[in-house]
């Protein structure tokens, strides 16, 4: 499969670009919901035109009443987000909790699917314990209690966590915190009883809940695939998740490198445009080779989970470590080369550092993914 | 062509590769003599090496793209594509490296009369003369079009006098494709791409030892060299027109840079994994810097893949191989470096048999001239920020 977008792809980018642009821009989304201090971080109505759009639940099967596409066009809708900024579940509740409930029986399912597609509810995911990335250790409990089980425990960085009606919640039903199996996933209701919310607002205006589990009840019904057999959705999961996040960063890294190069060909200083000095076109063809490799890899990596490839974990990892060196590059020399300007709120510049900030740390930052690719390689 | 026949296709292909490349032909190239660049005065290295080149000669496989009239096999970009794969699958080594397939070849494709593409492509193709390239010279380098190597207008002749340098194997090629300056007055067009013999009197080279100890590249000097304006009925000695050669020399820039950047799949492999078995203790510091190049080297894979795809239907952007140019050679920079650095005292060997003959140390200090030849980093960021980034004054 050639590595560029054909016919419907390239239709579905302009639409998510169009409408990104105009409906999810940064004035009309994030600075808006930012500066009334939104307790959700993010406009219920856009998330209503993204239903209408088909994105809500776009990775869905057609027979679950999905559109049944696969990851690279959810990469196509994330890279908009991120270009945009848009504030969304989407990465959370149609690529996370999505590809979780694509494990579930027809119950499950049919709980919890209708009304994600229709953009009525938003689901979160709870993986990371503490404060960094380690999802090989799982250690938030759910012991057997009658028919059900009893979860205690504690999650963080549980995005959208608060506004999310439903929660796909690693926990462990076996074995040790360091064991491969021995993990279920459950969907933990809003309401649950003695299921407590601490929701933090973040660096990108994004909300994210630490969530604390004082045993909660919950049926067996609640499973999310097999008992004990939880990782291998887990890892979909991740994947999933991880590759759409790269997408996103993608998005970010365009997003600010367009900004900073429309900004270097306006400025003027040394009655010069600064655009004309080499020392600045240097560093801006140096990071628009960066962000096209970026933004190969992560093509790559989407098409590797559509074909179900065994590379697919090991390029999700790739992507995810070299998008966040690249954004990570574009905002930073986004913000230098703005100058003075760059430091201040008025500016969108400095929105994208603070969304680059906060996407690298999810699903796992550079470093995580950089060791994860050294020992997947063996060394 | 539908999948179904690409799969027939790659069927074949293996079932090929497998009676006709032997073993020895499928081990990685330790040193020069492992690469069979043809010629008049060629010999082989080992029976095997013959057989594998006579057996893709044969076949058309040493310019599998080309079409079959000028001794290529006519493959499809597809069909290409799944022989390039299934090559690295065995790890089969070119049956034939020219300079006449990578640059001269493309050239005459895109701007060769018919009588040209019959006689020099088939030449190539059959490994029959071996090419050099004629560009730099001492006082032209980056800014290359300010040439002076200039040919006389003698009427059915030129007579061309100057001296090229970084003449890549001058000493053991056979002909030259040459800028040679025909209009003093016009700096851009002023330029014909010539071709000549290298055994033409007042032709004569002289090798610059480099820092790696080798000697891959040659001083050329012309001293009164009679060119003639042509070789044959609608064989023409020059490419493309008369004082037009700097629109051949740009279009060959371009393969030049995607060769050198390793777009062809090549130079895109990890490296840690390999460098932490052959060496034992990896300190925890070098082994991040593995795993980085590792994320970044896997990355450039995908970019080179897509550039290609991108490439076959004219989708990528006419300065993208600028971009890959310098991304690539950046990072094989970066890969010889971590190759010295693994190896301790081991990679510093500079003649010992355990090393080949320094294979390591003199290949680490061949790779500073990977972002120097064939425009520098420096260019390349120009370029991009010119005719991509669309940057004023660049």
């Amino acid at each position: 499969m050639p590595l560029y977008f054909d016919d419907d792809q390239t239709m579905l980018a302009d639409t998510a670009g169009q409408f990104m642009a105009e409906e999810g821009s940064i004035k009309n989304q994030l600075r808006h919901w930012r500066d009334r201090q939104c307790k959700d971080g993010f406009g219920h109505a856009l998330w209503r035109q993204f239903a209408e759009m088909g994105f809500t639940g776009m990775l869905v099967d057609e027979d679950d009443g999905g559109l049944g596409m696969g990851q690279v066009e959810a990469n196509i809708v994330l890279e908009e987000i991120g270009r945009n900024l848009t504030p969304s579940p989407f990465l959370s509740s149609s690529v996370l909790a999505a590809t979780a409930l694509k494990h579930g029986s027809n119950d499950v399912k049919g709980r919890w699917l209708p009304d994600l597609i229709s953009g009525e509810k938003v689901y979160g995911v709870a993986i990371d314990e503490g404060r960094k990335h380690r999802p090989e250790r799982i250690a938030c409990k759910a012991e057997k209690s009658g028919n059900g089980f009893k979860l205690s425990g504690k999650k963080d960085f549980v995005v959208y966590g608060a506004s999310s009606e439903m929660i796909v919640v690693a926990a462990r039903t076996s074995g040790s915190d360091s064991d491969k199996d021995g993990v279920t996933l459950f969907a933990v209701p809003q309401d649950a009883s003695g299921m407590s919310h601490d929701s933090v607002r973040l660096v990108d205006s994004s909300m994210a809940s630490h969530v604390t589990f004082d045993g909660v009840e919950l049926d067996g019904d609640a499973v999310i695939g097999e008992v004990d057999g939880g990782r291998q959705v887990l890892d979909a999961m991740l994947v999933a998740g991880r590759v759409g996040s790269a997408a996103e960063g993608v998005g970010v890294a365009r997003g600010a490198m367009d900004m900073t190069v429309d900004y270097i060909k306006q400025r003027k200083q040394f009655g010069k445009i600064i655009g004309e000095f080499q020392a600045l076109q240097h560093r801006a063809a140096h990071l628009y080779s960066e962000v096209e490799i970026a933004r190969a890899v992560t093509v790559k990596a989407a098409q590797l989970v559509d074909g179900g490839s065994e590379k697919a974990d090991l390029m999700a990892s790739v992507a995810k470590a070299k998008v966040a060196k690249v954004a990570g590059l574009a905002v930073r020399e986004g913000v230098q080369m703005h100058g003075g300007i760059g430091m201040t709120d008025e500016y969108d510049i400095g929105l994208y550092m603070k969304r680059d900030r906060a996407l690298q740390e999810f699903l796992g930052d550079q470093y995580y993914h950089a060791g994860r690719v050294a020992e997947m390689s063996g060394y | 062509m539908s999948d179904s026949d690409l799969e027939a296709f790659r069927a074949e292909t293996r079932a090929w590769l497998e009676a006709n490349c032997p073993p020895e032909m499928r081990e990685p190239i330790r040193d020069e003599e492992d690469v069979y660049w043809g010629g008049r005065n060629a010999t082989f290295k080992s029976e095997a090496q013959k057989a594998w080149f006579e057996a893709a000669r044969d076949k058309g496989y040493t310019v599998p793209a080309w079409p079959k009239e000028y001794g290529g096999a006519g493959l499809s970009p597809a069909q290409a594509k799944v022989l390039r794969e299934e090559m690295a699958a065995i790890g089969a080594r070119p049956p034939l490296s020219s300079f006449g397939i990578w640059m001269l070849g493309p050239a005459l494709l895109h701007f060769g009369t018919e009588g040209q593409k019959q006689r020099f492509l088939n030449e190539i193709a059959r490994g029959e003369i071996r090419w050099c390239q004629g560009y730099s010279e001492p006082g032209s380098g980056s800014d290359l079009v300010s040439l002076q190597t200039f040919g006389e207008d003698k009427g059915d002749h030129w007579v061309v006098n100057g001296q090229k340098i970084w003449t890549s194997y001058a000493d053991k090629a056979d002909w030259i494709f040459c800028l040679v300056r025909t209009d003093k007055e016009d700096k851009y067009r002023g330029i014909t791409f010539m071709l000549y013999d290298m055994a033409s009197e007042g032709v004569s080279t002289k090798p610059i030892l480099l820092i790696s100890g080798n000697s891959p590249f040659c001083e050329t000097f012309f001293d009164d060299v009679k060119v003639p304006k042509s070789y044959g009925e609608d064989v023409p000695a020059y490419v493309g027109e008369i004082n037009r050669g700097w629109d051949v020399a740009k279009y060959l820039l371009g393969h030049e840079r995607e060769m050198i950047s390793g777009a062809d799949g090549g130079n895109t492999g990890t490296i840690g994994a390999a460098l932490a078995r052959a060496n034992g203790e990896i300190d925890p510091v070098l082994r991040a810097e593995l795993a980085q190049f590792d994320v970044d080297t896997l990355a450039y894979g995908a970019m080179g893949e897509k550039f290609l795809d991108e490439i076959k239907v004219g989708k990528a952007h006419p300065a993208q191989p600028n971009m890959m140019k310098y991304a690539g050679t950046e990072l094989n920079k970066r890969r010889h470096e971590l190759m010295m650095a693994a190896g301790g005292s081991h990679a510093l060997e500079w003649e010992s048999d355990e090393t080949s003959g320094g294979k390591l140390s003199r290949g680490w200090l061949r790779t500073k001239a990977n972002s120097i030849e064939g425009g520098t980093s420096e260019v390349m960021l120009n370029v991009i920020s010119k005719r991509i980034l669309d940057l004023p004054g660049a």
